[in-house]
């Protein structure tokens, strides 16, 4: 265990000696994979902010519900009392019909068009926010207030919901395929390195196979330099995307001043990170056993 | 994985010591792909503690016997008993282990140029998982023998050819094995280099190891006075 522990350290450290000993070429190939993994990562970031933007947004799905036209003042007390002890209802506001008349008059100019009207044409309505706003969870909401006693329509405000929805839907799907695509170059990518390196290192794989050395000692720093190229490759992503982030942050700080809206992108979370390291790690790691496996067969003393 | 006896030298050699039959070749035949037959029908046995030459024209198969030896070529006919193992039976895996108890010289030293003296005399022992500390002192330990304490930290390019050759000595007894093997060790060194070289491979076999020699150097022959397993055309000529 102590020796397989220091076979691991040295081969570490020479690992790192050898990306040191390259570093024009090793510092291109991080490059490389650090862009093209910062693609998917920086979409997925933007797809995130928007998600979390859109609950704050005053464009908040809603759920408008009417009265009857003749509806007294009881029953629409008596529907306030629901919607009060609803779980599902994050909150709801009351607008009474003389008031909704009043709010008409004064917004759209036509006082003068109402005034001649014989009588008030617009009932009691409540404009509801739900807790839960998945379209599944609106309509649900909204069917059960249509069934409630003297509530003449209930209407949900969904299309925007739903439009947001499935763009947000196929924006993350696009960071799947872009993902998986750019997670195979990354295979390549190390794969031909690996391969570059087996056919330059050929002699000394050959007199360490001589001397005895196990495949799997052999094979070792091929993947330890697959695994650390790969998790660079991954923090160069980082910072690319971090930097982005920092960036767009400064210039929407002066937008949102303008609009008097709090708009910021957030860093990626500790997780995020984390997998974002390890995920290239593991990548280059297999990119490095595929080339190392097939190409080492080709080389015998 | 690994026995006991090849992690510590030492033991092995005893146990190398109570086995008398180190070496057993019977009937072994090698023919390469294409139809070249090598080997025809070798049989011989080498026992602990000797200082065997195995000499011939080129071509008489002196390399491939050597191969054979240590897993890189497998006989089509016969077999080949290395310290109680049947080397033409070994599965793959097990090779590397084999390979541990031979030390290898080769012609062409072998020796990587992208690290010092120092490091390439450490290589065995790094394959074998020896600890650092201990590995440094056998490291100088063999430099001192060959006589290149001095340039541990050379790197082998800037060595004379006499000096690789040393170097490549050095790498090949660091890990204490219990079998020497040299292919032409002295083939492309002048008169003086040869006979330093013979003269170290007389003071290993003084101290128990079993040095194998293949080569066809006559002045390194009636200087050593070895066994001598004369190889004509793939066949043994004589066996002394």
């Amino acid at each position: 265990m102590k020796t397989w522990l220091a076979q691991h350290g040295r081969c570490f450290s020479t690992t790192l000696v050898k990306l040191a000993r390259t570093p024009l070429g090793s510092v291109f190939n991080i490059i490389v994979i650090g862009i093209a993994l910062s693609l998917p990562v920086g979409l997925y970031v933007l797809i995130d902010n928007l998600q979390a933007a859109s609950g704050q947004l005053s464009a908040e799905p809603q759920i408008s519900a009417y009265m009857a036209l003749d509806a007294s003042r009881t029953e629409t007390a008596q529907i306030e009392t629901r919607l009060k002890q609803s779980p599902r209802v994050q909150r709801y506001r009351l607008v009474l019909r003389d008031q909704a008349l009043q709010e008409l008059k004064q917004s759209s100019g036509l006082a003068d068009v109402i005034d001649s009207l014989p009588q008030n044409p617009l009932p009691d309505a409540f404009v509801i926010s739900a807790k839960n706003n998945t379209p599944q969870a609106l309509e649900a909401l909204r069917d059960e207030i249509a069934q409630w006693p003297r509530v003449v329509h209930a209407q949900l405000d969904a299309a925007w919901a739903r439009r947001l929805d499935a763009t947000l839907r196929f924006g993350r799907l696009v960071v799947l395929i872009l993902g998986g695509l750019l997670a195979l170059a990354l295979v390549a990518v190390t794969f031909n390195t690996i391969r570059l390196q087996v056919l330059t290192q050929r002699d000394e794989v050959e007199v360490i196979k001589l001397i005895g050395a196990t495949d799997a000692f052999i094979r070792r720093p091929f993947l330890y330099y697959g695994a650390l190229q790969g998790a660079a490759g991954g923090l160069v992503a980082w910072l690319i995307v971090g930097a982005g982030i920092w960036v767009v942050n400064r210039n929407l700080g002066e937008l949102s001043h303008v609009y008097a809206a709090l708009f910021q992108l957030k860093q990626l979370t500790p997780g995020d990170a984390g997998a974002l390291l390890l995920l290239p790690l593991a990548l280059g790691w297999f990119g490095a056993w595929l080339s190392v496996g097939r190409h080492l067969r080709l080389i015998e003393p | 994985m690994c026995p006991a006896s090849c992690l510590d030298p030492q033991s092995s050699f005893l146990i190398h010591r109570s086995s008398i039959q180190l070496i057993t070749l019977s009937h072994v035949s090698k023919r390469y792909p294409g139809g070249r037959q090598a080997l025809n029908d070798v049989g011989f046995t080498i026992e602990t503690g000797e200082l065997a030459f195995i000499t011939g024209h080129s071509g008489a198969g002196k390399s491939t016997l050597l191969k054979l030896l240590v897993g890189i070529e497998w006989p089509t006919a016969g077999s080949i008993i290395v310290n109680g193992q049947n080397v033409g039976t070994l599965q793959a895996r097990a090779v590397p282990f084999l390979r541990r108890k031979f030390g290898l010289i080769f012609q062409d030293h072998k020796l990587l140029f992208d690290r010092s003296a120092f490091g390439n005399v450490a290589l065995p022992l790094e394959i074998s998982g020896f600890g650092a500390k201990d590995g440094a002192r056998r490291v100088r330990a063999a430099l001192d023998k060959v006589g290149l304490l001095k340039h541990e930290k050379a790197m082998p390019i800037t060595l004379s050819g006499g000096e690789q050759q040393r170097l490549c000595i050095a790498r090949a007894i660091v890990h204490r094995p219990a079998i020497l093997l040299a292919d032409e060790p002295t083939g492309n060194l002048d008169a003086d280099y040869a006979t330093e070289i013979g003269e170290l491979f007389r003071s290993f076999n003084q101290v128990g190891v079993t040095v194998i020699v293949a080569t066809h150097d006559q002045a390194l022959l009636t200087r050593l006075k070895p066994r001598v397993i004369t190889l004509r055309n793939g066949a043994l000529a004589e066996a002394a």
